[in-house]
């Protein structure tokens, strides 16, 4: 038998406040281990929660974005649970009425577009972390941090949209870009500030009743998600065309070994007794809140793509390759305003730049370039001061010591010659130096000229300006 | 030894220099010392810091910047408001060595103010009782009675302290009775605010839906003073009201002539102790002969409210109460196999009886399956109570009802009894699921010689009208100034009264 696999994502993405979602607490990464901790977020006796506009705002502004409706009035509930890391023994989070239902996010597959339903999007608080390992002061102790507890996750739930591990990982991908777009999340998978569960099932081609699922855990990259998705796929479809049936439970994805494991059945499942925070009032979001976020929204990457064709006449390909970073695409807009030749700057920002980024794991504004200096560089061979070929040794040394293209040129001497007899020059010392060849190429080899191009190029150590090289040439060789 | 009068009075003395602060702090530190092997008022007396505070005071009056009412002004604390660097243990074992890194928001205003705290006072485990016999640090018993009976509760502590001069005034937390039925029971005015009023940051949380702090005091004025000095929007509470706060001092004289006073047929049940009933009819019946216009009403879901309350309080308690895991602070059980054993020794060992029956019936209650059979329907009758007290409110001013069905009982009497227990709230509760403040007021002495207490209930931030009721009541009658009888000679007939 055929199956379909219907997928649904849940990701938790840490909101971009300066403070924790219900005290002041700064929520920076990598601090001394219970250093961003106050008596609120430690959950001692008597504290209460205040909670964070911010990260309403934040909340609000995502899923006005995707379309998602707005609840006028929401509340928080109590998730209780028991865990060393959750100080309070329960999680605040949206249970019954979350702030965003609905909304969508369009996804490209094969080059057509669909749409992606969300189901809701709530507001909640994490929870810290529980260490355990050999690295410790000791061995045999299970250590907590709390700075994580109490910092803002947005969960976005989608609907059971997705049908292959391949759009489950495109659909993330969007998702994260368009996070960034709205400055809510910086998307960093590997710092856990973008996490994901998936939920899995299987159901006969053609039939519309959905199969028993499993929740996988713990997918912190785009691979995994792809990967353990796809794993879990072919394991269903195991169990399923040996007769069995799929059991509800919670699988965790191993990621060293490519397998989901079983982690908690649908009889071991908490029961998390949600009740309405007695400790919160609930949110009463004003239609004004609500407009002045909408105006808020910036453009977002699938506008920003068709811009970039109409606008600047980039191809396709190129606008998805720079509207899929907002900081790249920036960068391009940025380097174009000073330089306003879109399909020269697109090819460098593709090309060299990226692979520099790559190489340093920089985002492009980390970078030692900046736009005014590559806008600089691409002059100086627009004005034929450099060649294109030393300009790329030069976007090296721009980019390894952060000086300027003028300095690095006029160091380093690499101003390209355009003294016509100066090269004349040149050439007739080449042309002397290679009879053999000469001789060939009057009779007839005319494929011979490249060779002396070459031969030109290398005598001045590539400062030679080609278009002049190959007319003066061609003067020489008649 | 100075006598311990009602705040307002040790005012004028403390203002006119007739009394020294220091002295008056010596005086009760000492009479703490004299009392307490008997009494059982307080888990921590904090006599250093109620000297330096005592010290300070007299310095502020010595300059003439003694501004606050409450400057040099002795006070006990419950033990489930958190004071920075003194424990706070709720009468818990879990708690015994808890020692807060912050104050309570109501700390905060009374330092503010320059009063001075001579300790923690005992109470119900977690506030979880209407006797203090739940307490870890052993029972509280009533300063009236010969010392044989309960002081109520769960404010017993506070309560007990205030009625046998053990400080001048106190602050409690009533949850669904816990300042009110222990003020009747021990003679002393009690006054639960309105759910909003006073901020609960820093009050240990039984059931935050229904927590609130107030004052127990001497009397009606000092309850207005102390009111006044707690009460107020705190950006760290989202639940307490951004509502103004009058001058509750403003309307002590004015008596209760053109007011409506409703009295709700529902709170005189068949089965209530005849002498309490007799007292408080009798209380009403001044109240009329002072111009009061008295109006029969009714709030026909009384009978539903212990029911509501158990379900709704257990439920948050259960979450509430979830946070003492042995992980960060507090008891911790010795030598846990693993995480689990610790989880649950922790909690076995470190919870008495009382609590953990509560933590069964809330979890119970929100279990899946369960939810909206117990907690749905009951937050659904809770509106029903808001709706009661509205209508009531439409035709009077105030509401007259009986504090507690009974008496204060003897010790150990309903310890084996909860549902027993349960029913001394009844006529409290209601006025903790509508939000609405109360007052009690003492307005008789049974035969045995036990106080009883008339209840006063107003609209929503209407504590001024308690304030007016209360005070016009004392102004006619003078259970107030009775005073227990029984305590050891240090501080029988010494200096109260009037």
């Amino acid at each position: 038998m055929d199956y379909e696999c219907v997928i649904g994502l849940e990701v938790h993405a840490q909101l971009l406040t300066y403070s924790k979602l219900f005290c002041s607490c700064a929520t920076t990464f990598q601090a001394d281990p219970n250093d961003q901790t106050c008596p609120v977020c430690l959950g001692l006796p008597g504290v209460l929660p205040v909670l964070n506009r911010q990260a309403v705002e934040l909340t609000l502004r995502t899923g006005l974005a995707m379309q998602g409706t707005v609840a006028t009035s929401n509340r928080f509930a109590r998730k209780n649970y028991f865990y060393p890391d959750l100080p309070k023994g329960y999680q605040i989070s949206q249970f019954e009425e979350p702030l965003i239902e609905g909304g969508c996010l369009n996804i490209e597959i094969d080059g057509t577009t669909r749409q992606v339903c969300l189901n809701r999007i709530h507001l909640e608080e994490d929870a810290g972390k529980s260490i355990h390992g050999e690295n410790l002061a000791d061995p045999n102790k299970s250590y907590v941090d709390l700075n994580r507890t109490g910092v803002p996750l947005m969960e976005i739930v989608s609907a059971p949209d997705l049908r292959s591990p391949a759009e489950a990982r495109v659909y993330l991908q969007k998702l994260k870009t368009v996070l960034e777009y709205l400055d809510v999340c910086d998307g960093n998978m590997e710092e856990g500030s973008l996490r994901c569960d998936a939920n899995v099932s299987l159901r006969p081609v053609g039939t519309e009743t959905l199969g028993t699922r499993t929740e996988i855990k713990n997918l912190n990259s785009f691979r995994n998600v792809q990967q353990a998705i796809a794993y879990e796929m072919e394991r269903q479809r195991g169990v399923l065309e040996n007769g069995a049936s799929v059991v509800q439970e919670t699988r965790l994805f191993d990621a060293a070994r490519g397998v989901t494991l079983p982690m908690r059945s649908k009889e071991e499942a908490h029961d998390y007794r949600y009740f309405p925070e007695p400790d919160l009032v609930p949110l009463q979001i004003e239609p004004e809140w609500i407009e002045r976020v909408r105006q808020s929204i910036p453009e977002l990457p699938d506008a920003r793509r068709q811009r970039f064709v109409s606008q600047y006449g980039l191809p396709a390909y190129d606008a998805d390759v720079l509207v899929a970073s907002r900081a790249m695409a920036d960068y391009f807009e940025a380097t174009v305003e000073l330089f306003p030749q879109p399909k020269i700057v697109s090819n460098w920002v593709m090309g060299d730049f990226l692979r520099e980024l790559n190489q340093a794991h920089h985002r492009p504004d980390e970078a030692p370039v900046s736009p005014t200096r590559l806008a600089e560089l691409l002059r100086l061979i627009d004005e034929g001061t450099i060649s294109g070929k030393i300009a790329k040794t030069v976007f090296e040394d721009m980019y390894r010591t952060g000086k300027g293209a003028g300095d690095i040129v006029a160091e380093q001497g690499l101003v390209q010659m355009s003294d016509s007899d100066a090269l004349r020059e040149v050439i007739e010392q080449v042309l002397a130096g290679h009879p053999e060849q000469l001789a060939a190429y009057r009779a007839g080899k005319e494929k011979l000229l490249g060779f002396f191009v070459g031969q030109t190029m290398k005598a001045t150590q590539g400062k030679a300006n080609p278009a002049m090289v190959n007319t003066l040439l061609r003067q020489l060789l008649q | 030894m100075s006598s311990m009068r009602p705040i307002h009075v040790l005012r004028e003395q403390l203002v006119s220099g007739t009394l020294n602060a220091v002295a008056l702090t010596e005086a009760v530190l000492q009479h703490v010392d004299a009392v307490e092997p008997e009494l059982n008022t307080y888990v921590t007396v904090t006599a250093e810091q109620a000297r330096q505070q005592a010290a300070e005071a007299a310095d502020a009056f010595a300059r003439g910047v003694a501004r606050s009412p409450l400057q040099g002004i002795p006070l006990a604390i419950k033990d489930n408001i958190c004071t920075k660097g003194v424990r706070t243990t709720c009468a818990s074992r879990i708690l015994e060595r808890f020692v807060p890194p912050y104050d309570a928001t109501v700390m905060q205003r009374l330092q503010a103010a320059g009063a001075v705290m001579i300790g923690k006072a005992n109470m119900d485990e977690f506030a979880m009782g209407s006797s203090t016999e739940t307490s870890h640090f052993g029972a509280t018993r009533n300063p009236w009675g010969h010392a044989e009976y309960v002081p109520g509760g769960s404010s017993g502590g506070p309560a007990a302290a205030v009625s046998a001069g053990l400080g001048a005034a106190a602050l409690g937390s009533d949850t669904g009775g816990s300042i009110r039925q222990p003020a009747a029971m021990t003679g002393v005015v009690g006054l639960k605010p309105t759910y909003g009023r006073v901020s609960r940051f820093g009050l240990v949380a039984f059931a935050s839906s229904l927590d609130q702090i107030g004052p127990l005091t001497q009397d009606v004025h000092d309850a207005a003073l102390l009111l006044q000095a707690i009460a107020g929007h705190d950006p760290n509470d989202s639940t307490s009201g951004d509502v103004a706060v009058p001058d509750y001092t403003e309307v002590l004289d004015r008596g209760v002539r053109g007011l409506k006073l409703g009295v709700p047929r529902e709170y005189f049940v068949a089965g209530m102790n005849a002498e309490v009933e007799a007292a408080v009819r009798a209380g009403i019946e001044a109240l009329r002969q002072a111009g009061a216009e008295l109006i029969d009403v009714s709030l026909p879901h009384t009978p539903y409210a212990v029911a509501t309350y158990y379900i709704l309080a257990n439920a948050e308690a259960s979450a509430n109460l979830a946070r003492y895991d042995g992980v960060r602070f507090g008891f911790r059980a010795a030598e846990p196999a693993d995480l689990s054993d610790m989880y649950m020794r922790t909690r076995a060992e470190g919870f008495g009886a009382e609590v953990k029956r509560r933590i069964m019936l809330g979890t119970y209650a929100l279990s899946s399956g369960y939810y909206d059979a117990y907690y749905k329907k009951a937050q659904q009758v809770r509106t029903l109570f808001r709706q009661d007290f509205q209508r009531a409110f439409a035709d009077c001013d105030a509401l007259l009802t009986p504090v507690s069905p009974t008496p204060a009982f003897r010790l150990g009497e309903r310890l084996d009894d909860p549902l027993q227990m349960y029913l001394a709230d009844i006529f409290t509760i209601p006025m903790n699921l509508a939000g609405i403040p109360a007052l009690s007021v003492p307005c008789g002495l049974t035969t045995d010689g036990l106080p009883i207490g008339l209840q006063v209930a107003a609209p929503p931030f209407r504590e001024d009208v308690l304030l007016q009721v209360g005070a016009t009541f004392e102004s006619i009658t003078d259970f107030h100034t009775l005073k227990p009888d029984g305590l050891p000679v240090t501080c029988k007939g010494d200096g109260y009264g009037l």
